[in-house]
């Protein structure tokens, strides 16, 4: 199953046997902004979705029967009525389920570069202090200063399989972040990261990483693609290494998801954009390619076959994302709300969905 | 006092365009209305108190933002959100 989540509401696409044919259901919060869509993978059934409800604010629905109906957060993530800064959160965008042996535990991130967590599957939810409030806050996330177009964010919540306490955040703009007590306290992981927008372009904190993906079968490697190019890591060294060399050079290692094969710690996917001029975000030449690495990123191939050989949509960073067969599908959202598919791995690719309002993000799911 | 609720506030409300609340100011208006329909007060008011943007209080035909004001039982008393974009 495929979740969408939409600036104008959610959609459940179901596959046949063999993922040829798609039956969406939805639309679901027809008009409200859906940012992210996922699933408990601890129960295989629970929905959550991150919100924001028009001019109504933001809030996480859940959904307890595979979207049969829905129910609000009883306390959405919000800061203190006390914060010192006095900050709201404008938008929940990011979901992630906590340790597979905290069921429960979810975390959110929002708009302000802000992490948030649920201990009770989504219902009631608090900030995360250690990280909301640590003195560097202010001057990792530059707030109030820091605006990027859809608002500052923190995304990419990871857990390393291997140690609940262990979390890795994305701040857009910020950089990466990293604790290993739980969130009690926390640390910038952006060496080797370029911020070539900045004077010294190689600052401590302040890069722009756009999505990060831990590999579950070798939670020592770390991807991110950035505002300034696709990284890889190694734990625990800690340093970002960019992996772009073999990469066109009219393409670049500018976009903004990528996804990792499920059982290759060694393949990734990419969906390049156009990050020249004033940043229009589109494909490269306005010809929509996946590019795939089957060697961490040493070099990388071209995956067009089935895509149009023009178009100007742009692919968001949740808007990506892998299933788990054999061969591996791969699928993306578009903004102007096509989700396209691959059954073989990025080679072939088709649409599955169209006409859908501009999507933001693209999960799989597989209930039982 | 009668309350209206604009359209995107009725799913909270079981739909009615019109209900009854209590409290002598705006903000005891809504933290009843929040007892009667949870979650309604955090889509008007953020955490910090204050009215979002775009949603609008009249008491009667005078349009406040601070949630101190007194209300009155005789008061009526419209919630607006203002529909903009697109």
């Amino acid at each position: 199953m495929l979740l969408i989540g939409t600036r104008k509401g959610a959609w459940l696409l179901t596959p046949d046997a063999n993922r040829t044919s798609w039956t969406p259901t939805g639309p679901i919060f027809l008009g409200q902004i859906i940012q992210h869509v996922v699933m408990d993978p601890r129960d295989n059934r629970t929905l959550l979705t991150a919100s924001r409800t028009g001019h109504l604010g933001p809030t996480v629905f859940r959904s307890r029967d595979l979207g049969s109906t829905w129910e609000e957060a009883s306390s959405p993530p919000a800061f203190a009525a006390s914060d010192p800064l006095e900050r709201t959160v404008q938008s929940v965008v990011w979901l992630s389920p906590g340790h597979a042996d905290q069921p429960g535990v979810w975390y959110a991130g929002a708009t302000p570069q802000c992490l948030f967590r649920s201990d009770d599957g989504g219902d009631s939810w608090a900030p995360v202090t250690g990280f909301n409030d640590h003195p560097m806050w202010q001057t990792w996330a530059n707030y109030p200063e820091d605006q990027t177009p859809d608002g500052s964010m923190l995304h990419s919540v990871i857990v390393d399989p291997r140690d609940p306490d262990h979390l890795y955040i994305g701040l857009s703009g910020g950089g990466v972040f990293e604790s290993t007590d739980g969130g009690k306290d926390w640390a910038p992981l952006n060496a080797g990261s370029v911020a070539d927008f900045f004077p010294d372009p190689n600052p401590e904190f302040g890069q722009d990483p756009h999505t990060m993906r831990l590999h579950p079968l070798r939670p020592d490697r770390l991807y991110q693609q950035n505002h300034c190019g696709i990284y890889r890591m190694e734990r625990p060294e800690g340093r970002w290494e960019r992996i772009v060399d073999n990469m066109p050079r009219y393409v670049g290692d500018i976009g903004f998801p990528i996804e990792l094969h499920p059982r290759d710690p060694d393949t990734a996917w990419v969906f390049p954009m156009d990050g020249t001029d004033v940043w229009p975000r589109t494909s490269p030449d306005g010809k929509p390619a996946v590019f795939v690495t089957h060697d961490a990123g040493s070099s990388w191939i071209r995956q067009d076959k089935g895509l149009p050989s023009t178009a100007w949509y742009t692919v968001k960073r949740q808007a990506m994302t892998t299933d788990v067969h054999d061969p591996v599908g791969v699928y993306f959202g578009t903004t102007s709300g096509e989700v396209w598919a691959s059954t073989d791995e990025g080679e072939s690719w088709r649409p599955i969905v169209e006409h859908l309002p501009e999507i933001y993000s693209v999960e799989y799911a597989a209930p039982e | 006092m009668k309350v209206r609720i604009p359209s995107p506030l009725r799913s909270y409300t079981e739909q009615k365009a019109w209900v009854d609340g209590d409290g002598g100011t705006v903000d005891e208006l809504l933290r009843d209305l929040d007892r009667q329909f949870p979650g309604m007060r955090f889509r008007v008011v953020d955490e910090q108190g204050r009215l979002r943007t775009h949603m609008k209080i009249w008491i009667n035909q005078d349009a406040v933002r601070d949630l101190s004001t007194s209300v009155a039982p005789s008061d009526e008393i419209t919630i607006m959100q203002a529909l903009s974009g697109g």
